[in-house]
């Protein structure tokens, strides 16, 4: 069966699992970005918490993958929970870092003439700022969700939703013809996930930078 | 308070600002950064805060707003104590300019002037006319300005820009923070003096930090010198700190230049104008003879019918009757508003010892002439030497009759 013939006969089911692939990472990034954006306002004027942070977002990106949702068994038991769980910790740190980087980043003339105009601390932070920090931010977001598109695949393992499915079964029947139609669509319907992502995301950059900051 | 405040001078209109025993020690450090300041700035004027760099100068002004929270003393806004008001709501009563301005990149120039009423729930008619009506005070065109972001201005219309939005609600004080420091000479120049025309009309209180002492003499209605942890070497106007240096740092730090800048200070109306011998146009040779019998100069100033000077006529032209009675062009004529830098300026250029002195209409009034200049400038070195010596000379020191003409 050739690989055009295979897809052919599963597009519907295939459809499915990128949906699913995309909900399950879109769902991490939209519960990681107010975490991290969070954390990072919390930490970003006072050293020593913020380099906490920052280490502990560090570590979790280093825990092996498997091993990390293995761990999350568990607790949590197979599906989405794990899978959720596991992605939000790995989209933190650069949703972190990027947030952190982009606050300190915001010219100090700027927040003080904003102090000196009566502004108090919410507002600063809201009207000026995260949306002078915004462009920095998104970036951060854009890597936080490209990173998991890829472990998202890994989701599988514990019965999460998604294409990795896909790769796993291929994975388990090497040496079978339809061994490589399984992982090759699977990772392809990934890759194809990243790109439309990515272009989302420079769309949404875009659209939501203030005109007087571009370039 | 004799320490704190030597030649502190009554204050003449009611004040706007008392800054009380006011100091600031940071944590861990010895040394006050501003220390039992007390001052008191008068409404509608400029109060320059001058002095050399780390004496507390920004520390002190950035106190009155409260971006650095004193350590200790009363501050007093039109007479409420305000050291414990809310600081925001304090800060919008205060306009706030800093060298670097500190626009918001991301908003609209017509935005960032609209920051404070905003804050203030004003309505949208009323932003929107209060944005029109500073951008002309300031001198940006409103139709072209006010949709502009902040990166699309030049560096002076930046700064214009940020006179605007500190002007945004009308508040009555202005702290400005080395407001001309971020353009280059000839800018700021016409900032200055934009500035000083826009105040003017506005007539806010302003205190104004800067470490220029020419910017201070130039810009101030009252300049208090400080030396290290803020304490005042002198609180006074710039003629009289000019005039009258209360001690050696203040006159160290005025510097040797300080004659010259006091001829910027002094209008010639404020300065005693000598009289020349002068002829009428139509005089006839015996009278014009007369006049040189009757002086020493070389010259005598002809006049016409409606007192006009015509020109100068020289010793010679009243010995020779035979020669035409030809008048040398007078060039070097000055105001009665003029400064006596002008003056100076005016004599140098034609080469000559003496300039005219005319008002409105070109009516002689008298002249100036390079001694009487050069008198004043003697008598201000000789006051500098005496008191390196630690003793001024007493009665010897009457002022010359000078004062900053602001009509």
């Amino acid at each position: 069966m050739s690989f055009f013939d295979y897809l052919q006969a599963n597009w519907p089911r295939l459809l499915d699992l990128t949906i699913q692939h995309a909900v399950l990472v879109l769902i991490s990034v939209g519960i990681a970005t107010p975490l991290g954006v969070a954390l990072a306002v919390a930490t970003y004027r006072t050293e020593t918490p913020r380099k906490l942070v920052l280490a502990v977002a560090g570590v979790f990106l280093t825990i092996p993958s498997f091993a990390l949702f293995g761990l999350l068994i568990a607790p949590l038991g197979l599906g989405y929970p794990p899978a959720v769980v596991a992605l939000v910790m790995y989209g933190l740190l650069p949703i972190i870092r990027n947030t952190i980087t982009g606050l300190r980043g915001v010219d100090p003339s700027i927040t003080e003439s904003a102090l000196g105009m009566g502004m108090g601390r919410w507002r600063r932070l809201l009207r000026i700022e995260l949306p002078l920090a915004w462009p920095v931010i998104i970036a951060g977001i854009r890597v936080a969700t490209l990173i998991n598109v890829g472990i998202a695949a890994i989701a599988a393992y514990v019965g999460g939703p998604g294409l990795g499915s896909q790769i796993f079964s291929g994975l388990s029947r090497i040496g079978f013809p339809v061994a490589v139609n399984l992982a090759l669509s699977g990772t392809l319907g990934i890759v194809l996930i990243a790109i439309v992502l990515d272009a989302a995301y420079v769309a949404l950059g875009r659209l939501t930078t203030a005109k007087g900051i571009h370039g | 308070m004799a320490e704190n405040s030597p030649a502190t001078i009554p204050v003449r209109g009611p004040t706007m600002i008392r800054l009380e025993q006011l100091e600031k020690r940071y944590p861990g450090q010895d040394r006050f950064a501003v220390a039992e300041l007390n001052m008191e700035v008068p409404e509608g004027e400029i109060v320059v805060l001058v002095g050399p760099s780390g004496c507390g100068k920004t520390t002190t002004l950035k106190m009155i707003n409260r971006i650095i929270e004193p350590s200790g003393g009363r501050i007093f806004l039109e007479g409420e104590d305000v050291t414990a008001a809310n600081p925001d709501r304090l800060r919008r009563r205060i306009g706030y300019v800093i060298q670097q301005v500190g626009l918001f990149p991301h908003m609209t120039v017509a935005a960032n002037i609209a920051t404070v009423p905003k804050m203030l729930g004003w309505d949208r008619a009323r932003i929107a006319s209060r944005v029109e009506e500073l951008l002309e005070l300031v001198g940006l065109e409103p139709a072209r300005y006010r949709d502009r972001y902040p990166k699309e201005l030049s560096g002076g219309q930046q700064q214009r820009a940020g006179v605007a939005r500190a002007l945004g609600a009308d508040p009555p004080v202005m702290l400005m923070d080395e407001p001309f420091g971020a353009v280059d000479p000839i800018q700021r120049q016409r900032l200055q003096d934009e500035f000083l025309r826009l105040q003017r009309e506005i007539k806010k209180t302003i205190v104004l930090v800067t470490h220029d002492i020419d910017e201070a003499i130039k810009m101030g209605d009252r300049i208090a010198i400080l030396r290290e942890e803020s304490r005042i070497a002198q609180y006074a106007t710039p003629t009289e700190i000019l005039a009258n240096p209360a001690n050696e740092f203040v006159e160290e730090f005025i510097g040797a230049g300080s004659a010259v800048k006091r001829l910027t200070l002094t209008r010639v109306a404020n300065v005693p104008i000598g009289s020349w011998p002068t002829i009428d146009a139509t005089a006839d040779d015996h009278q014009l003879l007369e006049v040189f019998r009757g002086t020493e100069k070389d010259f005598v100033l002809q006049l016409d019918q409606q007192h006009r000077p015509t020109g100068w006529l020289t010793r010679q032209t009243a010995y020779h009757r035979n020669l035409p009675r030809q008048p040398l062009a007078i060039v070097s004529t000055v105001t009665p508003q003029a400064t006596l830098l002008d003056a100076l300026n005016a004599m140098l250029r034609t080469n000559s010892t003496c300039a005219v002195v005319v008002d409105q209409s070109n009516t002689y009034r008298g002249t100036l002439d390079f001694d009487s200049i050069h008198l004043l400038v003697q008598r201000d070195v000789r006051k500098e030497r005496f008191s390196e010596e630690g003793a001024a000379p007493a009665g010897e020191q009457k002022p010359v009759a000078e004062s900053r003409d602001d009509a």
